[in-house]
């Protein structure tokens, strides 16, 4: 079998005494990292759960605004980008790199499409004036304060965008690093990594989806 | 020293020492145990249960269940995001610790949203206490003739105050 | 036999500015956040100062109460965001927690290193608050004025939440470097307390932050775009925002402590020449410490208008958290029994310790009792409770570490004379400060107020008295420390006979790797026995 030789920016660190402890460290790394992240987008469920509770009416009344077509349509296509991130990773732990730059061009392009729902779903928004806060200016949602189911709807899918940006600067990078051959099947952490925060940020629109699109 | 690699090494952030291994160690599938492939067939299978998974909860959200639809829908969401995170991410079949870190973020959320819905849910307990005097047999309230005048709040009112 | 400094030490080589700037040493980074949280405790030191210099009159002396509003939010600020929290960990535990396992470096060295340039960015947002005027809002922010004050709120959060990431990514880095990089032989149960205690800050940092992170967050939405969250007119609960803070800020105060009772664990064994009593006991209070931590954040809110059913809650589970404390500080009494204990400096900052911290963790516990709190909420006794822990706790034990670990950091030892007189000086200064608020608390002076009724007079004068005092102690202690480093004696690889790695393995101070080869195990952190290479 063939020895490839390294890139230069494969080193075992001087710290670390075998390659698996390099690795698993990182991995440790970045799921504690995820942890962070849960936390961080949890304030805002805690936030959901609060003002659903207390405005019922409201929440029904305003989520109609949105799109259950393009809704659903974006919880398919971040689906659909968790698959194509995983089966990246798999080809390229396969040594098939040019597969894996492939796919995870497709999970780049599954993002931008993503986004671009969204930028319509957002203008539109603009356009009638349901909006956050002191901005609100829609007249065709029942119950006192509707503002409120937007301010919600804003800040949880505009912090979730901006992940989804993170994301795929993180897989374009991951890309441009593949195809300096930087990856192989001996070495794959960073995109294994970058794969994990793809699969929190998809896991993230899971619960967004059902809890603002699919309020009963 | 004008190369990356060299300015990197200089600063210690590459170290030249210690490092026995200049190749890559095999860290495929076939020799380190722990670092699987798992079969495309697979990632496929969960992506299609996912997207199944979608569709089902969008149709039952559609009939009126009352509360029950965010339960149904938050069931249906749980499971999704659970075969994300044991399939796609692996945690079924990595080091179990990383199943705790997980699950140690979803029970601290827990805790924040249950402790402070304590709080709100129950603001308006108190309205309930008010009204009722803590003892009605006691000395302190006001045994006379209503007084129209003044209001009829009587909790803690001390006779020789009240007038 | 002629101590000499080593050759090869992390402060020698590499050499040069951009080698520090560019470091991935663990050490290093230790000493430059040592260097920048030094300044922010003068810069909230100085705030302190002029506080307490306004408040020896009664009536205005020298400033308007706008000032008076700024000052004492910058002082909280910049004390508990740029000092106490960064300050034990991302010092003491960054020099001394791969040292103790017996690992070459933390786990992600560059990580670590942008952990302290995020610090340093974060810092800079609060300085050009400062430079704009300040902030008036208590530095708890609380809804609804922190959303309409005119002073410069966002630049201080921005800060505050860059400062949060710098927090996260050294939690991070610990926890990862004790699972991952102990040396063979340093089970979980071989390792020093100090590494328990720095594991269980680690983890509240992960866990608390990013929820410090989103709170403000919401706060700067609120302010620029007016999203209602914590607005009433609008719907929004400006409650909500407390439980959101507190969520995090309660937490926080075990970051700031659990470290000092790390060192402290350390301290009391090697200066009573005694193996710690109860090791178990210690280290599983101090993951009790940070769970339970995250269950009581209510008790900041009994007067605020939260439900009575959850007012209820979080006493009961305060009263629980006070438990583990006290496993601890018994602990240490009996380790100190039957030992022979010696007087160095770093003793005296545990024995002050050990008194200051009982009474502040004590008057806590009134504080969590739900019907004292309505009397005492928003007095002095509060500003004295948490002054008792966080100065008398955390502060004592960060000092009581450095002068332990600074042998070993700088290869030098300081004047014990003169270092044991600052340690008494703030002792005693301390008390003057801030056994007179108890005092006032209880006759009912409220906290944060500009103005207050003459008879409170006399134990404010006696509190801004102990203040300079106890300022004086700290100028005093760091002439000895920075002294020390020109004219101090060697101090060799051992000179407090400790039996954990740093001490018996590493030389003073350590070379750039930490150790030559991978150390042996052959006894536990408090064998003293077993030390071989006193070097006094």
């Amino acid at each position: 079998m063939t020895i490839h030789p390294p890139t230069y920016r494969w080193e075992l660190l001087d710290h670390y005494s075998d390659a698996t402890q390099q690795r698993e460290s990182a991995k440790l790394g970045m799921w504690i990292f995820l942890l962070t992240e849960i936390l961080f987008f949890g304030g805002l469920f805690c936030a959901y759960a609060i003002y659903r509770a207390s405005n019922p009416d409201i929440f029904f009344n305003a989520h109609k605004a949105l799109d259950l077509h393009l809704g659903t349509f974006n919880t398919v296509v971040l689906i659909c980008s968790s698959v194509t991130m995983a089966v990246a990773i798999r080809s390229i732990q396969l040594d098939r790199i040019k597969a894996g730059i492939g796919f995870l061009t497709a999970t780049l392009g599954l993002a931008a499409v993503f986004l671009v729902v969204k930028f319509f779903e957002y203008s539109h928004k603009f356009h009638l004036g349901q909006l956050p806060g002191k901005y609100y200016t829609y007249t065709g949602i029942k119950g006192t304060n509707p503002h409120l189911f937007f301010s919600v709807y804003f800040s949880m899918t505009g912090l979730h965008a901006l992940h989804v940006i993170a994301g795929m600067i993180a897989i374009s990078w991951m890309i441009y690093r593949a195809s300096r051959k930087h990856f192989s099947a001996r070495y794959y952490t960073p995109v294994e990594l970058t794969g994990m925060y793809w699969h929190l940020v998809d896991m993230v629109w899971i619960f967004l989806f059902p809890l603002l699109y699919l309020v009963g | 020293m004008l190369s990356p690699y060299g300015m990197l090494s200089r600063y210690g952030m590459i170290s030249p020492y210690g490092n026995q291994n200049r190749y890559a160690p095999d860290m495929s599938a076939k020799s380190k145990k722990g670092t699987h492939i798992l079969p495309l067939k697979l990632y496929l299978g969960v992506g299609i249960a996912l997207l199944v998974l979608t569709a089902t909860t969008v149709t039952i959200a559609q009939i009126p269940l009352g509360p029950y639809n965010l339960v149904v829908a938050m069931c249906i969401a749980t499971i999704k995001a659970l075969l994300v995170a044991f399939f796609f991410m692996h945690l079924w079949f990595d080091n179990k610790f990383y199943l705790v870190i997980f699950g140690t973020a979803i029970a601290f959320l827990g805790i924040f949203i249950m402790l402070t819905m304590f709080d709100t849910m129950r603001r308006g307990d108190i309205y309930q206490e008010v009204a009722k005097p803590f003892q009605p047999e006691a000395v302190i309230y006001e045994k006379a003739t209503p007084d129209t005048t003044t209001s009829h709040d009587t909790t803690g009112v001390i006779p020789s105050e009240h007038k | 036999m002629e101590m000499t400094i080593p050759q090869h030490n992390y402060l020698r080589e590499p050499k040069g500015l951009k080698s520090w700037l560019l470091t991935t040493d663990h050490k290093r980074v230790a000493i430059l956040y040592l260097i920048s949280v030094t300044i922010s405790f003068l810069v909230g030191g100085i705030f302190a100062m002029l506080i307490r210099l306004e408040l020896i009159g009664p009536g205005a002396d020298f400033m308007t109460a706008d000032t008076y509003n700024k000052l004492f939010t910058l002082h909280g600020a910049v004390m508990i965001f740029l000092f106490l929290i960064p300050a034990t960990p991302a010092v003491l535990g960054n020099f001394v927690l791969p040292l103790m396992i017996g690992a070459r470096d933390v786990a992600f060295p560059r990580l670590n290193l942008a952990s302290w340039y995020i610090y340093f960015f974060g810092s800079i947002f609060a300085v050009v608050s400062i430079y704009l005027g300040g902030v008036d809002t208590g530095w708890t922010f609380y809804t609804p004025y922190s959303t309409q004050s005119t002073t410069s709120v966002i630049p201080m959060t921005l800060g505050i939440f860059i400062l949060g990431f710098s927090s996260i990514f050294t939690g991070l880095n610990f926890i990862v470097t004790v699972h991952k990089l102990r040396a063979p032989g340093m089970t979980w149960f071989q390792m020093p307390l100090m590494v328990w205690a720095l594991y269980a800050t680690a983890v509240i940092q992960v866990l608390a932050t990013p929820v410090l992170a989103i709170t403000l967050l919401l706060l700067i939405l609120e302010r620029l775009f007016n999203i209602g969250i914590f607005d009433p007119l609008m719907g929004g609960d400006p409650i909500l925002f407390q439980h959101f803070f507190w969520f995090y800020s309660h937490p926080a105060v075990y970051i700031m402590i659990l470290p000092g009772m790390g060192i402290i664990s350390e301290l009391i064994s090697v200066f009573s020449h005694r193996k710690i009593f109860g090791y178990k006991f210690i280290a599983f209070s101090s993951l009790a410490i940070a769970f339970l931590g995250f269950l009581v954040w209510g008790h900041h809110m009994f007067v605020s208008g939260q439900s009575e059913f959850a007012s209820m809650i979080f006493s009961l589970l305060t009263f629980l958290v006070a438990i583990p404390s006290g496993v601890k500080i018994f602990n240490w009494l009996a380790t100190m029994y039957k030992g022979s204990i010696t007087f160095e400096t770093p003793m005296l900052y545990a024995f002050s310790f050990l008194v200051l911290f009982a009474l502040g963790g004590l008057t806590g516990i009134f504080l969590g009792a739900l019907a004292t709190d309505v009397q005492l909420h928003d007095t002095y006794f509060v500003v004295a409770h948490f002054h008792y822990v966080m100065v008398g706790g955390a502060v004592m034990a960060l000092m009581g570490g450095l002068h332990y670990w600074w042998p070993k950091m700088f290869g030098r030892m300081y004047n014990m004379f003169w270092s044991s007189v600052a340690a008494v000086i703030i002792f005693i200064g301390f008390n003057f400060t801030f056994f007179p608020q108890f005092l006032l608390g209880m006759k009912g002076m409220p906290r944060r107020y500009f103005l207050y009724q003459p008879q409170f007079q006399s134990l404010h004068d006696v509190s801004s008295m102990g203040a300079f005092f106890m300022g004086i102690g700290f100028v005093i202690a760091a002439i000895v420390l920075i002294s020390s480093l020109f004219k101090g004696r060697i101090a060799g690889a051992n000179p407090w006979g400790a039996a954990t790695l740093e001490w018996t393995n590493a030389t003073s101070p350590p070379s750039t790797h930490n150790f030559e080869t991978t150390p042996e195990i052959t006894h536990g952190p408090y064998d003293f026995d077993k030390v071989t290479n006193r070097s006094t």
